[in-house]
C-alpha cells in the first residue's frame, strides 16, 4: 500500500487519484479504513477530511462489493428504450436487488448515471467493459460467461 | 523536432497511408470507440484478425479508429481498397467478419448484406 | 521450405473440356520455374462447380477463387499471387450482385448533410498513431501559432471567429482567453472540462476516444496564447477508454516534442496532466472541477471571482469544454472568416449532438449551426421508428428543455433555443415518442439532480426535492392543480437563488414540459391518467374477456400471482390489488387479450 502511495507526491491534489488505486487493488473493490488512514497520514490530512471527501464521490465504497462491480446505467436513454426490463432481468438472474452483493461474492448490482453510450441503449458497465444494445438474453450469456471465466481462473 | 521536421514526417506519413503506393492491398479499419466495442467489435476485430492469419493474408491490414458516429450500426467496420473505394460494413459479428474476409477480401465480392455504404476517396 | 499454398484445380467433366489439364500443366511448369516447388502442392480436384465458370481453381489458404483460367494466364498468377502474394484480380469470380453494390455508390443519409469539422478524424485515423493525425495535419496549427504568431495575435483570431464555449453555456472563447491572458498570477493553467455528465451526451467521450491530440494541441495553443505553463484534462471515471487513449497521446506527444518542454524548439513549455472524476455530476461544472482537481469534494464555488482571474491553486485558470478545444486548431488553419462563413451569425460554427432515444439512426452528428430540429431528427436521424409519433426533444440534459412537435423547424442556435426554454447544453439530444409521458421524463431529471445535488445551498439541495415530491405526487395519482403553481413558484425560485449554474438551470425540465404538456399534468390529476400508459401507479391490467383463451400462460408467469381462473374456462381476471403493473402478462400473452388501460376509473 505505502509503495502505491509512494507513486505519487505527497499533496493533496492527488487525493482522488489515491483513493482510486486503492480501491481498485482491493479484491473487493472498496476502501477500507485502513486504506483511508494510510492516505491521511501520507498527505498529512486528517481520517475524517479523507473520508470525507472521499464520501462526495459516488464512485468510492466504503464496504466490501464483489469482485465484479456492475453498473447498470439508470439514465433517461437508457430507460426510454427498456433499462427497466434489464434491471430486472439481472435482479433475477442474480438474486440480488440494487446495492447488493451476490452470496459468493462475484457481483455487485449498482445503478449509475448516464456512461455516454446512449447510441447502444441499453447499457451497462461491468468493472472496465462496457456492453450495449443489452436484451434479457444477452444479459444471460454475459453473466454465465464472466462465471465462467471466473471458474477457469 | 523543429515545424519542418514536423512537415517531412508529414509528408512521409501521408505516403505510408496512401494504399496505392504502400504495402497493403486491402485496410480493414474496425470501429473501437466505446459504442463500438459495447455493441461487440472486439469480437469482429479479433475474427478478422484470425482469419486473415488462418489465411496467410500477407497483403491485409488491419487498424482500428474511433468512431465516425452511426452508433445504431455498430460494429461498423470499414474495407478500403487500393483504388480509393471504400464499402463500409454495418451491425458486423465474428461470423460476418469471417464472410467478408472470404467473399470480400479474398474473392473482390463485398457483401452486399452488410453493406451500409459506398464512397469514393 | 515449408509448404505454405495448396492450389486445387478442377478436374470435373466440364472442366477438362474446358481444357483444364492444359492450364493444370502451365501451372505446374511455372512453379517449377519459379523455384517454389516446396512451397506450392498442385492438386487436381473432381467437380467444383459452377462448371459454366470452367476451368476454375481454388487457392489455400487464402480461398481465393479463380474462373474462365487459361494457360496464359498462369505466369502472371504464379508472378503475382503466389510469389508476391496478390491475387489478379480479374481472374477472381465476380458476384454481379455485388457489383451492382459498388457501382450504385451506396449513401447513407446519416452521413449525407453533416459537415464534419471537429469530428473530422472520428472514424478515419487510429487514434493510437500520433502519425496519422499528423499526417492528417495534425500539429500544423500549433507550429503556426508558435513560429508566426504572437500570443494575443491568436486570441485575436478566436475572438474574431466568434467561436463560443461548446460546454453548454455558450460563451464567447475568445473573451474568456483575453481575460486570462490578461490575469496576474505566478502560474496559469489550462483545463479541459471532460466530465460529460448530462444524460444522452457522448460527444466528448468520443472526440476523447477518436481524435485525443486535436484536444492536446488545442489547449497547447491556447497556453501558449494566455501564457499557461501547465494543464490539466479531467475526464470522468466512467470513460476509461478515452484516459487510456488520452494516456496513449500524451506520451506520443512528448515523445514527439510536441509536449513538454521546448515545444518544436521554440522555447515555449507546456504539458498536461490527466485527472479521473469519481462519479460527481457536478463536478462538471467549471468551479466544482476546480475542487476536484485540487482534491477536494466536488462543491462549487462563489463567482466572481471567476477561474480566468482565480481558478486552479488560487491562480488565473482557462477552463474550456472538449468540443471547444476542438475547433482551435481548425479555426487557427483556416482562419476566422472560414469560421464564421458557417452556422449563424451569432452562432457560427458547427456543433457536435448526440441523437438517442426514440430515433431510427442513434449517434453522433455534427452540423452547422442554423440547422432546424425536423432536418436534425428527421432527415439525419431518420425518424421515429415503428410507425410512432414524434412527441418531444430534449435538448440540453438535465439543465435543458423538451420542445414539442410544433418547434421542429426552430434552428438550432444559441438564441432560439433558449427562447424556447430549452437550451442547447452540451449537445444531447433525447427523442421521445408518444409512448413517453412528459411528466415521468421531468421526475427523472429532478431524481437526477436532486441526487447530484453537491447540497452547498438551500435552494438546490431542499428546493429540488420539495419539486421532486411534488412530481411523485401527480404520478402516483395524488396530485393537486395547485402543485402546478406550486412548481412553477419553486422553480423560480431556485432558478434566481442557487448557487451555481446547475442549480440554476435544474428546474427546467420540470418548467419546460409544464410549459408545453399542460395537458398531461392536468390529467395525471383531475383524470388519474397517464395518456403514455407509463405511470404505473395510474395505470392497469385487465384482460379481455372474449379474446381471453383461459391458457394460463399470463397466470404462470406473474410474479405476484395475482391472475386466477381455470384452464379452459376464459376469462382469467387480474387482481387489481395485487397486481405490481410489471407488463409481463401483456408480454406473455399469445393471443393480445391483456389490455393496459390509464384513467378508466
Amino acid at each position: 500500500m505505502q509503495r502505491l502511495l509512494e507513486r505519487y507526491p505527497p499533496a493533496r491534489e492527488h487525493l482522488l487519484e489515491m483513493l482510486h488505486d486503492l480501491q481498485d487493488q482491493n479484491p473487493q473493490h472498496y476502501l477500507s479504513d485502513d486504506a483511508m488512514a494510510a492516505v491521511a497520514s501520507y498527505l498529512g490530512l486528517t481520517l475524517s477530511d479523507v473520508k470525507g471527501t472521499a464520501s462526495f464521490y459516488s464512485m468510492f465504497s466504503f464496504a466490501p462489493r464483489g469482485r465484479h462491480i456492475i453498473r447498470i446505467c439508470a439514465s433517461p436513454p437508457c430507460q426510454l428504450l427498456g433499462a427497466t426490463t434489464i434491471q430486472a432481468k439481472l435482479r433475477e438472474k442474480l438474486h440480488v436487488a440494487v446495492g447488493e452483493t451476490t452470496a459468493d461474492g462475484a457481483f455487485t448490482l449498482e445503478t449509475t448515471s448516464c456512461l455516454g453510450v446512449c447510441g447502444v441503449a441499453p447499457a451497462m458497465m461491468i468493472d472496465d467493459e462496457v456492453y450495449g444494445n443489452l436484451t434479457p438474453e444477452r444479459i444471460e450469456v454475459i453473466i454465465d460467461k464472466m462465471r465462467r471465466e471466473d471458474e477457469a481462473s | 523536432m523543429k515545424l519542418e521536421d514536423l512537415r517531412k514526417i508529414r509528408e512521409q506519413a501521408a505516403k505510408g497511408l496512401s494504399l496505392r503506393t504502400g504495402e497493403a492491398r486491402i485496410k480493414v479499419i474496425v470501429g473501437m470507440g466505446t459504442s463500438g466495442i459495447a455493441a461487440g467489435a472486439r469480437d469482429v476485430l479479433a475474427a478478422f484478425l484470425d482469419e486473415i492469419s488462418k489465411r496467410d493474408l500477407r497483403d491485409v491490414m488491419v487498424t482500428q479508429t474511433g468512431e465516425r458516429g452511426l452508433s445504431s450500426s455498430e460494429p461498423v467496420v470499414e474495407v478500403r481498397q487500393a483504388d480509393g473505394s471504400v464499402i463500409v460494413y454495418g451491425d458486423m459479428t465474428a461470423k460476418k467478419a469471417r464472410r467478408v474476409v472470404a467473399e470480400h477480401i479474398v474473392n473482390g465480392n463485398p457483401v452486399s448484406e452488410y453493406t451500409i455504404e459506398v464512397r469514393t476517396e | 521450405m515449408t509448404r505454405r499454398l495448396d492450389v486445387l484445380v478442377c478436374s470435373g467433366a466440364a472442366c477438362v473440356s474446358s481444357h483444364s489439364a492444359a492450364v493444370r500443366d502451365a501451372l505446374f511448369r511455372e512453379i517449377e520455374s519459379s523455384g517454389l516447388s516446396d512451397e506450392i502442392r498442385l492438386v487436381e480436384t473432381g467437380c467444383m462447380g459452377p462448371c459454366e465458370l470452367g476451368p476454375v481453381m481454388l487457392v489455400y489458404p487464402d480461398g481465393a477463387f479463380y474462373v474462365h483460367v487459361t494457360p496464359e494466364d498462369a505466369s502472371e498468377i504464379v508472378e503475382e499471387h503466389f510469389l508476391k502474394g496478390r491475387p489478379v484480380k480479374r481472374l477472381l469470380w465476380e458476384d454481379p450482385e455485388a457489383r451492382r453494390i459498388v457501382e450504385g455508390k451506396k449513401q447513407v443519409p446519416f452521413f449525407e448533410k453533416q459537415k464534419k469539422v471537429v469530428l473530422a478524424n472520428c472514424g478515419r485515423i487510429d487514434p493510437e498513431n500520433i502519425e496519422e493525425y499528423i499526417a492528417a495535419n495534425g500539429y500544423e496549427a500549433l507550429g503556426e501559432a508558435l513560429t508566426q504568431m504572437a500570443p494575443n495575435e491568436v486570441i485575436q483570431v478566436i475572438t474574431d471567429s466568434g467561436l463560443r464555449g461548446r460546454g453548454g453555456a455558450g460563451f464567447p472563447t475568445g473573451r474568456k482567453w483575453q481575460f486570462v491572458a490578461s490575469a496576474t498570477g505566478g502560474t496559469k493553467y489550462v483545463v479541459c472540462n471532460g466530465d460529460e455528465g448530462d444524460p444522452g451526451a457522448f460527444m466528448d467521450r468520443s472526440l476523447l476516444e477518436g481524435d485525443p491530440h486535436a484536444v492536446i494541441e488545442g489547449m497547447t495553443i491556447a497556453a501558449y496564447a494566455v501564457g499557461a505553463s501547465r494543464g490539466y484534462i479531467y475526464i470522468r471515471a466512467e470513460y476509461p477508454l478515452a484516459i487510456k487513449r488520452l494516456q496513449i497521446a500524451l506520451a506520443a506527444a512528448r515523445k514527439a516534442g510536441l509536449l513538454g518542454e521546448d515545444i518544436l524548439e521554440t522555447g515555449f513549455s507546456f504539458d498536461i496532466e490527466v485527472r479521473m472524476g469519481a462519479g460527481a455530476f457536478v463536478c462538471g461544472e467549471e468551479t466544482a472541477l476546480i475542487a476536484s482537481i485540487e482534491g477536494e469534494r466536488g462543491i462549487a464555488r462563489v463567482r466572481p471571482p471567476y477561474p480566468a482571474v482565480r481558478g486552479l491553486f488560487g491562480m488565473p485558470t482557462l477552463i474550456n469544454n472538449v468540443e471547444t478545444w476542438g475547433n482551435i486548431r481548425h479555426i487557427i488553419l483556416n482562419g476566422a472568416d472560414w469560421f464564421r462563413s458557417i452556422g449563424t451569425e451569432g452562432s457560427p460554427g458547427t456543433k457536435v449532438f448526440a441523437l438517442s432515444g426514440k430515433v431510427q439512426n442513434t449517434g453522433l452528428v455534427e452540423i452547422p449551426m442554423g440547422m432546424t430540429l425536423r432536418e436534425l431528427i428527421f432527415d439525419i436521424g431518420g425518424g421515429v421508428p415503428n410507425g410512432k409519433r414524434f412527441k418531444a426533444v430534449q435538448t440540453g440534459g438535465p439543465s435543458g428543455g423538451c420542445i414539442p412537435e410544433e418547434f421542429l423547424d426552430t434552428p438550432i442556435d444559441y438564441e432560439s433555443l433558449k427562447e424556447l426554454g430549452a437550451i442547447m447544453g452540451s449537445g444531447g439530444m433525447i427523442v421521445m415518442d408518444e409512448d413517453n409521458c412528459m411528466v415521468n421524463i421531468a421526475k427523472f431529471f429532478l431524481e437526477f439532480t436532486s441526487d447530484e445535488s453537491c447540497g452547498q445551498c438551500v435552494p438546490c439541495r431542499v428546493g429540488l426535492r420539495r419539486m421532486l415530491d411534488i412530481l411523485k405526487r401527480i404520478t402516483s395519482g395524488n396530485g393537486r392543480m395547485a402543485d402546478l403553481d406550486l412548481l412553477k413558484h419553486l422553480g423560480k425560485m431556485i432558478i434566481e437563488t442557487s448557487f451555481c449554474g446547475l442549480g440554476k438551470t435544474a428546474p427546467n425540465p420540470v418548467l419546460s414540459t409544464l410549459k408545453y404538456f399542460h395537458e398531461e399534468y392536468r390529467e395525471h390529476i383531475e383524470e388519474k391518467k397517464c395518456r403514455a400508459k407509463v405511470c404505473t401507479d395510474l395505470i392497469t391490467y385487465h384482460i379481455d374477456e372474449d379474446t381471453c383463451r383461459a391458457c394460463g400462460v399470463c397466470a404462470k408467469n406473474c410474479p405476484a400471482e395475482a391472475i386466477t381462473g381455470e384452464i379452459g374456462k376464459p376469462p382469467y381476471v387480474i387482481n387489481e390489488e395485487a397486481c405490481v403493473r410489471c407488463g409481463t402478462c401483456l408480454e406473455v400473452c399469445p393471443f393480445g387479450a391483456v389490455k393496459l388501460e390509464s384513467g378508466a376509473l
